[in-house]
């Protein structure tokens, strides 16, 4: 892929980045995260232990997860694709530094009174 | 995944326990710039959201990736708006990718989706016929708004159901994606339906 003149991608495939440099190469986050999802919402504990070890953006995301925030919206606010989240999430999971939603109400189970929260919600705004 | 119940140190010290919203989402699908974060942009709660999954990993087994990993790999944004419904419950809205390539994506977009929008823009029905039938194979309750943008009007909703050969048990609307109000009714039509849809089944 030396040559310049075979790149497989164009401007529409958007920008060209290095995202795994963040992450020390790993590209799969730890089991704690695995089940993380663009909605999981995360939040940060008030007690975090130990900040010796951890990476500038491992703070940012305690820093913004202070208020319950989606993996989506952390992705965001921290301009890193959601993979490279997913991976620095996983390490603060495991260390015990943010919770998130559980398995169970991650995606909610989709029911007439959920619906009827949303509905009564959107009507609202 | 770690619970709200964890016995971790620091969950719910002091006896208070530290509420983790669930969340729900819709998904907004439709061709490229027919004004999906219009319509996300007009009823979220915070500017629409700009986020990043890498091609990389999402689509590993497209075989034009082979031989790239670990040099430098390519992204597709997501556009997603969020709804706060109550402080134990966070609507999101997320627009899909309008490049046809990227219909891997859509999966874990639609994944746990209550319901979504289809938008079509009157002067490229065709742009809408993909994720309709998208949709329509999940079994996912959808609407179909048309945008009306100015000039466009000349349709009236039945001659765009008939275009797009969209089934009577489709809800069809029109709409303005600029306008919240507009907007916001298009989101009620999809919940609705999606409950019409629970009823019927149970």
């Amino acid at each position: 892929m030396s040559n310049s003149s075979d790149w497989w991608y164009d401007e529409a495939a958007g920008p060209m980045v290095r995202p795994y440099a963040m992450v020390s190469g790993r590209t799969r986050p730890k089991p704690a995260g695995e089940d993380l999802t663009l909605t999981t919402q995360v939040r940060s504990l008030r007690t975090t232990t130990d900040q010796g070890t951890l990476a500038v953006e491992h703070l940012e995301i305690i820093k913004l997860c202070r208020k319950p925030l989606s993996v989506a919206e952390v992705a965001a606010y921290l301009h890193a694709p959601l993979v490279v989240v997913k991976v620095l999430l996983s390490d603060l999971i495991q260390r015990g530094d943010v919770i998130t939603s559980g398995p169970a109400t991650t995606v909610a189970p989709v029911d007439m009174n959920l619906l009827q929260k949303v509905l009564d919600g959107v009507r609202a705004i | 995944m770690v619970s709200v119940q964890s016995d971790r140190p620091g969950a719910g010290q002091g006896g208070e326990e530290l509420l983790v919203p669930s969340s729900v989402k819709i998904v907004v699908a439709g061709g490229f710039g027919v004004g999906k974060t219009t319509m996300v942009g007009a009823v979220s709660e915070i500017t629409p959201l700009r986020t990043e999954e890498l091609l990389t990993e999402a689509g590993e087994e497209i075989d034009d990736l082979y031989g790239v990993e670990g040099k430098t790999t390519t992204t597709v944004a997501l556009d997603f708006g969020r709804i706060t419904i109550n402080p134990e419950l966070v609507l999101y809205l997320f627009g899909t990718p309008g490049q046809d390539r990227f219909w891997f994506l859509w999966d874990e977009l639609a994944i746990g989706a209550i319901g979504a929008v289809v938008l079509v823009d009157t002067r490229r029905l065709d742009a809408g016929f993909g994720a309709i039938d998208f949709f329509e194979r999940r079994g996912i309750p959808f609407v179909v708004a048309v945008n009306c943008f100015q000039g466009s009007h000349s349709y009236t909703a039945e001659e765009m159901r008939v275009a797009l050969d969209v089934a009577d048990t489709v809800p069809l609307v029109l709409c303005d994606a600029r306008d919240r109000e507009s907007c916001k009714a298009v989101l009620v039509r999809v919940i609705e339906h999606a409950m019409n849809r629970l009823d019927v089944m149970a």
